[in-house]
């Protein structure tokens, strides 16, 4: 009787979280929509997401695409398709690894300052202010940081998009001698709309993912500076999961051929 | 009493998990009067204040302002509620993301949709008030001391002409010289605002000098209320204990906190 009294409470547990974020969600869905917004936090959450995070996202896309290209010419040349490294390049970084990477980047970057300055409104009863203060929480704090999430982020990623390719071309010109004009050519070839368009509508989600959880574990702390670090910790865990199982449902969602 | 009091609960009811914090509270407060509830830590006042602001709601119960029934108001009626009042925290609350001016003129930009050069004079007017000089509006709060943070928190809780203040702990943790300043500058706010004003301390000193009626919680409940000239001879063994700090007595220490 333990054994089913410990797994219905774990159950109890799992629902009520689930049914809390839900309702979070909703209430804050609803506060993105309905006047009044405040401008000025809105823009304030955009450069802290997009601005701060280039070098970051930038850096990291840098390099994954030079990892690729050299990658994929040690592997491919093994059976003479060397010529397929740009191809290979372009698809890796637009379809997954751009918006996966830059996701969780700044999942780990942004996710965790949301959480902590939230956890710490929370527990130092800021948030409390604010309402007394007759503004409310959702449309100050949580509003803001899922606009600019929703917004921010897919620009991140076409410019980790054009930096990652970059990055293979340098590898794949300077290093593996290809000819630039080449490797360029190949690079748009087989290049369709729906590669990248299908990463941005993945950077959106994940934008709005990152701020959810940052902010949904924040609000929800309690127990001073212990508290406040457990909710980073979860809100960054979160986010990164959902963002690979994400991942996977909208590559399936787009590029299913069955 | 014949006039409609300022704010009325009957019977007030919450429990978080199996604990019962709020017992049914019966209590009143009149237009113009400054009520002071004491009781020890762990007693239900904080709850109390969070209940009458719509920051918790109660289980049971009923709570009216201006005889208005309020546990099941809206969020934008609630707004529109939180206008007639102000609150200092008892760690002041400051938003540290402002500087002090901001968060002083927080009420007037973001609730009451004031110009901010016009908010900024207010908000300097109302530094001015509790004995702050304008050099210190463009600080940040984490650059004062405790003291300074509850002036500015004071300062705060006043901008918009509040008709009824609440003061959580408002000498916790403060010198006895700061704490006794604290209460001179409550006293003439409340004074100069002709606002009703709860406050929750378990100073005495704090409690005699602002009280103009005194009331007792004990185990969530209202034991005792009374003029403030009446505490030394209340009759009530829990006050006398309370009022003299005496370990031995009916009221036992709790504790776990809540």
């Amino acid at each position: 009787m333990g054994f089913l009294a410990a797994t219905g409470r774990a159950f109890l547990i799992f629902l009520e979280a689930t049914g809390r974020l839900a309702l979070f969600t909703g209430s804050a869905l609803s506060h993105c929509v309905r006047p009044p917004l405040y401008p000025r936090q809105i823009l304030r959450q955009m450069i802290d997401i997009g601005y701060y995070s280039l070098p970051v996202v930038g850096l990291t896309a840098l390099f994954t695409g030079m990892v690729l290209a050299l990658q994929s010419y040690s592997g491919f040349s093994r059976f003479q398709a060397e010529g397929a490294i740009a191809t290979v390049v372009v698809l890796s970084i637009t379809r997954e690894l751009g918006p996966v990477l830059a996701g969780l980047m700044v999942a780990g970057r942004i996710g965790a300052a949301m959480a902590a300055e939230i956890g710490t409104m929370r527990v130092t009863e800021q948030i409390d202010a604010l309402s007394t203060l007759s503004t409310n929480p959702y449309k100050y704090l949580v509003a803001p940081r899922l606009i600019a999430g929703l917004t921010m982020v897919p620009l991140l990623v076409v410019v980790a998009d054009i930096i990652g390719v970059f990055g293979g071309f340098l590898v794949g010109v300077y290093r593996l001698d290809f000819n630039a004009a080449s490797y360029i050519n190949r690079t748009w070839e087989f290049l369709q709309p729906v590669d990248v368009i299908s990463g941005l509508v993945k950077a959106a989600i994940f934008g709005f993912l990152i701020a959810l959880m940052g902010c949904y574990h924040g609000y929800h702390s309690k127990g001073g500076a212990q508290g406040v670090g457990a909710a980073t910790t979860n809100a960054v865990v979160s986010a990164s999961i959902m963002i690979l199982v994400w991942n996977y449902l909208i590559t399936g969602l787009f590029f299913s051929t069955k | 009493m014949t006039t409609v009091p300022k704010i009325a609960l009957k019977n007030v009811t919450k429990h978080f998990g199996p604990k019962k914090v709020l017992n049914g509270i019966d209590l009143e407060v009149a237009k113009g009067e400054s009520l002071v509830v004491i009781g020890g830590s762990g007693t239900g006042k904080s709850v109390m204040l969070k209940s009458i602001l719509g920051l918790l709601t109660p289980d049971s119960g009923s709570i009216q302002v201006d005889g208005v029934e309020t546990t099941r108001l809206r969020s934008r009626e609630r707004e529109k509620l939180l206008h007639k009042f102000g609150m200092l925290f008892q760690g002041a609350a400051l938003f540290d993301s402002l500087t002090v001016w901001e968060n002083v003129a927080f009420g007037l930009i973001q609730g009451a949709h004031m110009p901010r050069a016009q908010a900024k004079e207010i908000a300097v007017a109302k530094l001015g008030a509790v004995g702050l000089t304008p050099d210190v509006a463009e600080l940040s709060p984490s650059e004062l001391s405790g003291g300074m943070q509850k002036r500015v928190g004071l300062a705060r809780a006043i901008a918009d002409e509040p008709e009824i203040i609440f003061f959580d702990e408002p000498t916790t943790g403060l010198d006895p010289i700061m704490a006794d300043v604290i209460n001179e500058l409550i006293v003439q706010c409340v004074k100069d605002l002709g606002a009703t004003a709860v406050t929750i301390t378990h100073d005495m000193a704090s409690a005699r000098k602002i009280a103009d009626r005194i009331a007792m919680i004990y185990q969530g409940r209202i034991i005792w209320t009374g003029h403030a000239r009446d505490i030394d001879n209340s009759g009530n063994a829990y006050v006398d204990q309370f009022v003299h700090g005496r370990a031995d007595g009916p009221i036992k220490m709790q504790i776990k906190a809540l």
